[in-house]
């Protein structure tokens, strides 16, 4: 039976702002090379009622996070999170990052395999 | 990692590398002289411990395959791509020969020092420049559109330069009791936060958001900010001045400004004589009376009262000066004229901007222009970030007038979370914008006359130290009134990144008896000098870096292969240029700059960063009022008239219109229909990328997987009606030329325009003549002329022209 997750990344992406310092921090601290990482920022443009649209960024852990492992076992924040920056991202224990998430609308947790 | 023997450096982020204008601490882990991770520095109160992507690619770039490591002498013809390494001492021996050749024969004046965007070869570049004798100092864009008009225009009419106050004059920054969160910020053509243009940490505005800020967006397109906006006005491109003289209308009209600011610290009651149209001075009253004296009508003393600027004060006691009315008054002549004040001036010109009107040239509701201005005007403090695109339009002075006057007349000048007025850290100039004065200077005044664009412009002449671009461009054909033979060309992408016309610019480039280029990669440009000098990043180099605060030293992490930072570079040269040059090391030059500090450089690079003490004239608030922003230490503004100039006396001086207003763009569907006709869809170029600094890091692969493409954004139905699908390659054409992009179909874009992203080479294909690394394919800047250039030699249309579209490989029009 898979291991169950523990830990977890809360982001606010109301205020992500699509600078992708997230992704080129991972591929920098993993070795990554280009096309590869543990986390992708997507594009959201969403049409609305009269005539307008709401442009969203969202950072997307992929199959490659690890939830920097090395750094957190140091005490240090995954590269992702150090980096934000909107300091829209913060990683910890899922059941504290869950309370945290009903404090303020627009955020996503993701627990990473 | 393992920690054995890495050790940390402690440094700031400027120029070649990152690209940007800087001002990050980072932590640098160097092991056996290699770099091997860049992280933000979390004890810096500018980006306290964040970092981009184009930082944190550094690892890619330092150690990039195509960098250039050694000098290379040009060995076939200009563009054939051939070339010889040769050492350091045959390159430097080849420049002061061919270069002096060219003074003898022809003047200093005849070799043009061109850069590109503002970074830290700014002040080495004008040593250089200096010591060879020469003027010419080119920032390389048409009508020097970006930064230098903005602070330019600031320097006119309220002396100094402003910016968002975002606390970043305290250590503590935001929690600092004197900073105070603004409630509103405009943020005017400026997009994406990721870019940190001017000086300032785009993110600051999302702190701001956090803890409250409300944003009112200006911009065309559907940007993050527009999409979390309390009011977005989307405006036509180019016509951002008629925007704010609508919004400054209803300010005005709505009795919404900030009466004392008015009274006490504009020059609003100086009278102007209806005859001329200009003001009144007092030499006009006495034949023995100053020209640099105004007058006002004492409405106490029921007299005419003298305002003498540079003593900033009366020639009466207890003057209360008429605000408005008309009066008679008799000249030294005997000859009666009407007069009335700056005041009814100004709110005439207003009034020319009815909402109604404005709704028409600016295409936003009027509505939304109403409720935007009076919540902006409400609220306090409230402050506007400005983007480059403020410059990217050829009437950018009177556009600057009217946005500074919103925040002057609301009273959000040199506030707490307002507009505040920003000085170089401590005094200490290291790179002279326009206005400032370092210690990098021109041997003589005598030599700065001949400089291209000071007999034509007024701000050239007077703050702006540039050779204006339009006109170096034109004189390099026409020789005159001198022939200009030679071009040092450092960190300027002109046929890629900078430079409209690039094609016209290449055949410049080819008149040119001699070119030397710095620079850290080949590049289309670099192909057409006769030496190139591999230059080094921040990472490599000891630096100062004083633009606006804080005071920061760039120290030097490692060396790569026979790199040099452009300060070494310019050095080594300006020595053998000046026999009187007057610095013996690189170290006395930066202990010489940051002297006003009272620190050595040494002691700088042990803190990094030092911004002054709280009292320093150089940190806000409320400088007007104490007397810190004059040389003179006198209350006021640093202008001619010590007063923020509603109506600006160097304008007229400069015979240039003095009063804020709109001018409609030389190449709209307004302005020239005709062309609109075959090509019905504006063009706006130049949105920023989150990847890359305009024509830089195309060769980075983690940067490049981010945009890999040149993209043009095109609307959904705009790019149904021209069959055209997402991600399809389409050609983007006006009268100029055309190029080659790739769809991206978003409702991001307004029906009627398309955005083109710029800079746009292929360091992958192959750099010789014809391809230059397909230059020509994508660089939208081939659509853009040069020789639009405002009426002051600033500013240029980069925003607003025109084009047709239509899908690669379809039947294409004629």
């Amino acid at each position: 039976m898979a291991k169950k997750p523990e830990y977890g990344l809360l982001i606010d992406y109301e205020y992500c702002t699509g600078c992708f310092a997230c992704q080129v921090a991972c591929c920098q601290e993993n070795g990554w090379p280009a096309g590869m990482g543990g986390i992708q920022v997507l594009e959201i443009v969403q049409n609305l009622p009269n005539d307008k649209a709401y442009l969203t960024f969202m950072p997307f852990p992929t199959e490659l996070c690890i939830l920097c492992r090395p750094r957190t076992k140091k005490g240090l924040e995954p590269a992702c999170v150090k980096h934000c920056m909107a300091n829209t991202m913060k990683y910890g224990r899922l059941e504290d990052l869950a309370k945290e998430m009903g404090k303020k609308p627009k955020m996503v947790l993701w627990s990473p395999r | 990692m393992s920690n054995e023997n890495v050790q940390i450096v402690r440094t700031t982020t400027w120029s070649a590398g990152p690209g940007c204008h800087g001002g990050c601490g980072v932590l640098a882990y160097i092991k056996d002289g290699e770099l091997i991770k860049l992280e933000g520095d979390p004890d810096h109160p500018w980006n306290q411990g964040r970092l981009c992507a184009r930082a944190l690619a550094m690892t890619q770039y330092i150690r990039h395959p195509n960098r250039l490591t050694r000098p290379l002498k040009r060995v076939g013809k200009r563009g054939e791509g051939k070339w010889k390494e040769i050492s350091w001492d045959e390159a430097f021996d080849l420049i002061e020969k061919k270069m002096k050749t060219i003074r003898k024969e022809y003047g200093p004046e005849s070799v043009i020092f061109s850069m590109g965007t503002g970074r830290d070869i700014g002040p080495w570049i004008c040593m250089l420049a200096y010591a060879f004798g020469s003027p010419n100092v080119m920032f390389s864009l048409s009508g020097s559109a970006c930064y230098g008009p903005r602070i330019s225009a600031c320097n006119t009419f309220q002396g100094n330069y402003c910016v968002f106050d975002a606390g970043q004059w305290f250590p503590d920054r935001y929690e600092n009791p004197k900073f105070k969160v603004p409630e509103c910020m405009i943020v005017w053509g400026y997009n994406i936060a990721a870019t940190c243009p001017d000086n300032l940490f785009g993110h600051w505005i999302i702190d701001l958001m956090k803890r409250g800020t409300k944003i009112i967006s200006v911009d065309p397109r559907l940007t993050w900010f527009s999409s979390r906006a309390k009011h977005w006005l989307q405006l036509r491109p180019g016509t951002d001045a008629a925007l704010a003289m609508g919004m400054l209308n209803v300010l005005i009209n709505e009795d919404l400004y900030d009466h004392e600011f008015l009274e006490k610290w504009t020059n609003a009651p100086h009278l102007m004589r209806e005859d001329t149209g200009k003001l009144l001075r007092e030499s006009h009253l006495r034949e023995e009376g100053s020209e640099n004296k105004f007058v006002v009508w004492d409405d106490t003393g029921r007299r005419l009262a003298i305002w003498d600027g540079s003593q900033v004060s009366y020639n009466l006691p207890d003057v209360n000066p008429a605000l408005s009315g008309r009066r008679e008054v008799t000249l030294a002549d005997g000859n009666t004229v009407s007069c009335h004040t700056v005041w009814d001036a100004f709110r005439e010109e207003v009034n020319n901007y009815p909402l109604d009107k404005v709704e028409e040239i600016t295409w936003v509701p009027a509505k939304d222009i109403q409720k935007a201005a009076r919540f902006y005007a409400k609220s306090k403090p409230a402050s506007i970030q400005w983007g480059v695109s403020i410059d990217m339009t050829p009437a950018v002075t009177p556009l600057c007038h009217a946005i500074s006057s919103l925040w002057a007349l609301t009273g959000n000048l040199d506030v707490p979370g307002g507009n505040v007025i920003t000085r170089f850290a401590y005094d200490a100039v290291a790179y002279a914008l326009p206005g400032a004065d370092g210690v990098i200077r021109l041997r003589n005044k005598e030599q700065d006359a001949c400089r291209v664009g000071v007999k034509e412009y007024g701000p050239y002449r007077t703050f702006h130290w540039r050779a204006q671009t339009d006109l170096t461009l034109e004189q390099i054909f026409t020789g005159k009134p001198y022939p200009i033979k030679g071009m040092w060309i450092q960190t300027a992408g002109i046929l890629n990144g900078i430079g409209l016309d690039p094609k016209r610019w290449r055949e410049a480039l080819k008149k040119l008896d001699f070119i030397a280029a710095v620079d850290l990669f080949m590049t289309p440009t670099t192909q057409y000098a006769d030496v190139v000098l591999p230059a080094a990043t921040f990472l490599e180099k000891d630096g100062v870096r004083s633009w606006w605060v804080p005071l920061q030293s760039i120290n030097k992490a490692l060396k790569v292969e026979e790199c040099r930072p452009d300060v070494e570079i310019n050095f080594e040269l300006a020595k053998r240029f000046d026999p009187d040059f007057k610095y013996e090391t690189i170290h006395d030059l930066f202990d010489d700059i940051i002297k006003p500090s009272g620190m050595t450089y040494k002691e700088l690079q042990e803190k990094v960063w030092s911004i002054p003490p709280e009292e320093h004239p150089t940190v806000p608030y409320f400088r007007h009022e104490k007397g810190q922003l004059r040389p003179d230490g006198k209350p006021g503004f640093k202008t001619p008239t010590g007063k923020f100039e509603l109506y600006s006396t160097y304008r007229e001086d400069w015979g240039l219109d003095p009063l804020p207003h709109h001018e409609e763009p030389p190449l709209t569907p307004v302005s020239r229909p005709d062309l609109a006709e075959k090509y019905p869809l504006i063009l706006s170029t130049g949105r920023r990328s989150p990847a890359y600094f305009h024509s830089e890091h195309r060769m980075i692969p983690w940067l490049r997987q981010l945009d890999p493409d040149p993209v043009v954004e095109i609307h959904p139905e705009t790019a149904s009606e021209h069959g055209i699908g997402n991600g399809e390659w389409v050609w983007v054409e006006n009268w100029m030329g055309k190029c080659r992009l790739k769809a991206k179909v978003s409702p991001i874009v307004p029906r009627w325009m398309v955005m083109a992203a710029h800079g746009w080479w292929f360091p992958e294909k192959s750099g010789k003549e014809p391809s230059l690394y397909g230059v020509w394919e994508s660089n939208i800047n081939q659509l853009l002329p040069m020789g639009h250039q405002g009426k002051d030699g600033q500013g240029a249309p980069l925003k607003h022209s025109l084009c047709k579209i239509y899908k690669v490989g379809a039947k294409e029009e004629s």
